[in-house]
């Protein structure tokens, strides 16, 4: 999966738990909690549809280093490579 | 026997629209069942039925707006059960010849007005729409009187609305179901009543996070996202357990005075991301384990923003907590949600300098208020209260 396949999957899942937010026009260095106004529960839902559609588990140790969807990608890309 | 009523939704709320019938006359019924759906200021609410029966006969149609209080069905026996719909749809085909009736067009048309009984609103509700097709096209804000259906009879079926919508170069994204406006005066007019008729008193306290944020941690470390716990799960159930013990902040006022409520139904104030407000309650809190209280605390708020909340959630709170936490404030005194007598706020968890034994340590930490009716208890009763919170939160594994 590349870059942008996962990029797609991210926004898509993001727009179902905050459908007001316009994935079109997202900017992906935006602090997601500031700028987009996503709780502590809209974030813990997102990493828990992500989990569920890649396989992929983002210890809580780890949110501190994913607050904008750029950041998000640097850290889910490497884990879904192998 | 007894007759199933249009419910009071909260201290805000004088009249509702029945949108859906959920059950037939006859069907049999048993308590805390789903039966109904109404529209109110706060979105579409499923409404339970609150005895074991069966549904003797449906007094009021869908799209029908009555005042609260209005009987809309009968639940009995089952002996005398009514199958008639109080919604007769025109049925051209067994129609009686044209002379006994009024002038109406032959023509089935699913559009097509005829003359109909008194109290409807809408369009909608002459237009002959299949009950999902209804609900898809209030959530696309699709007017039904605009659509021919292709249904039986031609009826308007849930493909007729899904085609509308995507024939629509770009559909406005879906209401969040609930009318802007209509929210905005319904929570003006509930915290009108509160400032003019609550006395209320004011506290806030400043509680180390330590030991709950630490155990969390460990708790959440080997669990999958979905299994994981937030803080407000744990402020949650400590408020409940610090309301078992105080009960003068857990009930309604009423016009007999106050009446402490035995159930501890705990309010929690969810921001919608469309605008707007809701407190769904988690009924029982004090009985949940955090696991459980955390699911339910989930559930609520994807059931609050997708639309889909129940009658008991929405009117049953006997205390609410407001937790403005995430958005970047530390204290939030909250305004009493009539007939409540209390409203628990829980601001941000920021790591501050805290006096600890002798020495001064970087903790995380957070205020917690509460907002209390000087007419049921005085300030010394509220101050225990917040301590007994600060309590239960320094023993996170017994919650």
């Amino acid at each position: 999966m590349n870059r942008d396949e996962l990029r797609a999957i991210i926004l898509e899942e993001l727009s179902a738990i905050a459908p007001d937010i316009d994935t079109d026009t997202l900017n992906d260095q935006a602090r997601l909690r500031d700028e987009y106004d996503l709780d502590s529960m809209d974030a813990l839902n997102l990493l828990t549809a992500l989990h569920k559609r890649l396989a992929v588990n983002i210890p809580e140790a780890d949110y501190a280093r994913m607050h904008s969807l750029s950041q998000l990608l640097d850290y889910l890309e490497p884990r879904l490579a192998r | 026997m007894s007759d199933f009523l249009m419910p009071s939704l909260g201290a805000d709320m004088e009249a509702g629209t029945l949108i859906e019938w959920q059950v037939q006359p006859g069907d049999r019924v048993e308590k805390g069942q789903v039966i109904a759906v109404v529209e109110t200021a706060k979105g579409a609410i499923d409404v339970e039925v609150f005895e074991s029966g069966v549904v003797e006969e449906l007094y009021v149609g869908p799209d029908t707006k009555v005042p609260v209080g209005t009987p809309l069905a009968r639940i009995g026996s089952g002996e005398h059960v009514v199958t008639e719909r109080p919604e007769k749809e025109p049925e051209p085909e067994t129609e009686p010849e044209p002379e006994t009736e009024p002038k109406v067009e032959a023509e089935p048309s699913p559009v097509r007005k005829v003359p109909q009984a008194p109290v409807r609103t809408g369009e909608a509700a002459q237009s002959r729409a299949s009950p999902a097709a209804r609900r898809r096209a209030r959530e696309l804000g699709i007017d039904l009187a605009g659509l021919t259906g292709t249904g039986p009879d031609g009826a308007i079926v849930l493909k007729d609305i899904e085609g509308t919508a995507s024939a629509e170069a770009k559909p406005a994204r879906p209401a969040a179901g609930f009318d802007r406006d209509e929210m905005r005066k319904a929570i003006a007019a509930a915290m009108m009543r509160s400032k003019r008729e609550i006395p209320h008193y004011y506290l806030a306290t400043t509680v180390d996070l330590h030991t709950a944020e630490t155990w969390m941690e460990d708790y959440n470390r080997d669990q999958p996202p979905e299994s994981r716990l937030l803080i407000a799960a744990l402020f949650m159930k400590a408020t409940a357990r610090a309301l078992e013990r105080y009960p003068d902040l857990n009930g309604h006022y009423t016009e007999a005075g106050f009446i402490p409520s035995e159930q501890i139904n705990l309010g929690i104030a969810i921001h919608l991301r469309a605008g707007g407000l809701v407190a769904p309650a988690v009924l029982d809190a004090e009985s949940l384990s955090l696991p459980e209280l955390m699911l339910r605390l989930q559930d609520l708020v994807k059931r609050a923003r997708s639309r889909g909340l129940r009658a008991s959630e929405i009117g049953g709170a006997t205390a609410t907590v407001t937790a403005l936490g995430d958005r970047g404030v530390d204290t939030v005194f909250g305004v009493i949600h009539p007939p409540q007598v209390a409203m628990i706020g829980f601001g941000r968890v920021r790591r501050r300098p805290l006096v600890v034994g002798d020495a001064l340590a970087i903790r995380p930490a957070v205020d917690i208020t509460l907002a209390a009716d000087h007419r049921v208890c005085d300030g010394h009763m509220g101050a225990q209260f917040l301590n007994e919170i600060d309590i239960q939160l320094q023993q996170p594994e017994a919650l």
